[in-house]
């Protein structure tokens, strides 16, 4: 298996159809992905990178190009890209040790019971889950579900796992420490990772690479930064590095000097009116 | 017989009763309970008053004393018909036990009693009758309901046919469903009585529409990152259903479900009544026919009755989907 070439997007595009037409989300995607790597989305909202990433979950299918995961096209849904979605999106009728244990009893038929169990009680461990494993997701925080929807994904062992905007929703210092536990992890299992963030600093802070979109519609990779620094980090040593900051400066001028969002009135008027119409597709460039 | 303004009448003065309590801060109690009490009691004080002023050809319109005379008539007539019976099945096993001593080589006769069916056993005749046809239309509408939820062309398909047979009342289905159980259902011995899968269908007929059309919004208006958590666990067809649409869409089955009952409970008197199933819906018949000076007061025992059961029913719905809900926090009303 060639290793450069794990996870690969060639030429991808989506159009989605409305009553005006075509309306065209992403255009020329191409990306190559090794194994273990942390890739980081970045740009401002609706620039189709939740896109990116359904296209590559096999949620949405490209309507140009496609994507190639260890030499076989992605067509559909499936466990070995996993997707940790930006509202945990756990059942909330199941506990949380029992939303785990669905995602392994779908992915591992051939463990036995205990086994089973093993592997599930790990993941929880692995979140630092443990102690809440018989809650109801209704019963913990938000930064807690949020660690349970990462164990949910990590148990199903994906090649690549799919983070849309993992910690959009938690406060800051849950999520510095939500941070941390992905680091750890990603370092322990050694995943390929795609997370969509709006947050410069965790997009420097965790990743490999940062990809930078430019704005939509028609929406492609402006720019690929990589993150020369070495592992393991620390956000506090790391706030005087120099590499560090030069990597966030890089970040911060595409997206408000390159990609800057030049939205005046008019245009912001006109857009509010077309929004319901236009809300299925929003729905799915937004990110 | 009563006309219609005098209802209106009632219940305009009582919404304005309640208005004005409601305005004030009351304490839990007075919510509970003094103020349903107090509603109840001006309910009866109103009704003994206006129907004193009520003359019909049965006699005067019966106010809550003869009412409650009646209710208890029917008990002692309930009591009286179940010793009766005791006391045939007492005579028929000595009789049959005598014969026996007699001639060991005898096999002997058992006779169901046949006695007139009390007020009660007709109440029991009528839950049976209901339960029956529930179930039946349960068992048709939730998982039509689910299909079609999930897909939209079943949706697509069913739609006008559900749109075109919800509307239609019970009493226009009731003569096809009778001929139809009269030449279909031919037995020399048979299981139920004609008047019985006759009322049954009905109620199935008209309490199906409720359960199909609230599971169907409930299950097509599933959290769409569920539906996406299943695919990309790649649920099969019915695990997903399992574990994923039907604990989703509970609360929309059960509000349907409950519906469904409500509607069947009132479709089942007048079935009752045109199939002269010996239920409630008889009663209410015969009293009618039958035209003694208590009829009236018999029957409005009956309407209390139908009422009292009905709410009950509800009730027990709710104490099923509390049961069988995941949310326990939210308040089921």
């Amino acid at each position: 298996m060639d290793i450069d070439n794990h996870l690969e997007l060639t030429q991808v595009g989506m159009k989605f159809p409305t009553p005006k037409g075509d309306f065209v989300a992403l255009t020329d995607v191409n990306l190559r992905i090794k194994k273990g790597e942390f890739i980081s989305l970045i740009g401002h909202s609706g620039c189709g990178k939740s896109t990116v990433l359904n296209v590559v979950a096999g949620l949405y299918k490209a309507t140009d190009g496609g994507v190639i995961l260890d030499n076989t096209e992605v067509n559909e849904p499936g466990p070995e890209r996993a997707v940790v979605f930006q509202n945990h999106s756990l059942l909330p009728w199941l506990s949380v040790y029992k939303n785990v244990e669905l995602a392994v009893k779908q992915t591992r038929q051939g463990r036995n019971k205990a086994e089973m169990r093993a592997w599930v009680e790990h993941n929880l461990e692995l979140v630092h889950m443990t102690h809440a494993k018989d809650k109801l997701p209704s019963e913990i925080s938000g930064g807690m579900k949020q660690r349970v929807g990462i164990a949910r994904a990590l148990a199903m062992e994906p090649k690549v796992l799919l983070m849309d905007e993992p910690f959009g929703a938690l406060d800051a210092l849950t999520r510095a420490h939500l941070q941390d536990s992905l680091m750890e992890i990603h370092a322990e299992l050694g995943n390929t990772v795609i997370m969509i963030t709006h947050d410069v600093d965790e997009a420097v802070l965790l990743s490999d690479r940062i990809v930078m979109m430019t704005n939509g519609p028609s929406a492609t990779i402006g720019e690929i930064l990589d993150v020369d620094l070495p592992r393991p980090r620390n956000r506090i040593t790391l706030a005087d590095d120099p590499a560090y900051n030069h990597c966030r400066h890089e970040v911060l001028s595409f997206l408000y000097e390159k990609q800057r969002k030049v939205e005046n009135v008019a245009d912001h008027q006109k857009k509010r009116e077309s929004a319901t119409e236009e809300k299925a597709k929003d729905a799915s460039s937004a990110a | 017989m009563i006309d219609s303004t005098n209802t209106s009448n009632v219940s305009s003065i009582f919404s304005n009763v309640k208005s004005k309590f409601s305005g004030e801060k009351m304490n839990k109690l007075a919510m509970s309970f003094i103020l349903p009490a107090l509603g109840l009691a001006f309910f009866v004080l109103l009704w003994s008053l206006v129907a004193k002023n009520i003359d019909t050809s049965l006699g005067q319109f019966p106010g809550p004393s003869q009412v409650a005379s009646q209710a208890s008539a029917l008990w002692q007539e309930h009591k009286a018909e179940s010793e009766k019976a005791e006391a045939f099945y007492k005579r028929q096993e000595d009789r049959n036990a005598k014969r026996l001593a007699q001639d060991p080589s005898y096999e002997p006769k058992v006779r169901v009693y046949t006695g007139a069916p009390t007020f009660f056993a007709q109440i029991w005749t009528s839950l049976y009758t209901v339960s029956v046809g529930f179930v039946l239309a349960s068992i048709i509408a939730v998982p039509l309901g689910i299909a079609c939820g999930l897909s939209k062309s079943v949706y697509a398909a069913l739609n006008p046919i559900i749109q075109i047979f919800k509307p239609v009342s019970p009493l226009a289905w009731l003569p096809l469903v009778t001929m139809v159980v009269s030449a279909v259902y031919v037995s020399d011995d048979p299981l139920f009585s004609k008047s019985f899968v006759t009322s049954a269908f009905t109620v199935a007929l008209c309490c199906l529409w409720p359960t199909l059309i609230n599971t169907a919004v409930g299950v097509s208006s599933i959290d769409k990152d569920l539906i996406n958590v299943s695919k990309v666990l790649r649920l099969k067809p019915l695990a997903h259903v399992i574990t994923i649409v039907l604990p989703s869409s509970i609360p929309m089955i059960f509000t349907g479900l409950r519906l469904s009952l409500g509607i069947g409970w009132m479709v089942l008197i007048a079935a009752e009544m045109l199939a002269q199933n010996p239920g409630l819906g008889k009663f209410v018949w015969d009293e009618f026919q039958n035209g003694s000076s208590n009829s009236l007061a018999r029957i409005m025992v009956a309407v209390i009755t139908i009422g009292i059961i009905g709410f009950l029913l509800d009730r027990l719905m709710l104490l099923l989907q509390q049961k069988v809900s995941w949310d326990k926090s939210v308040e089921l009303r």
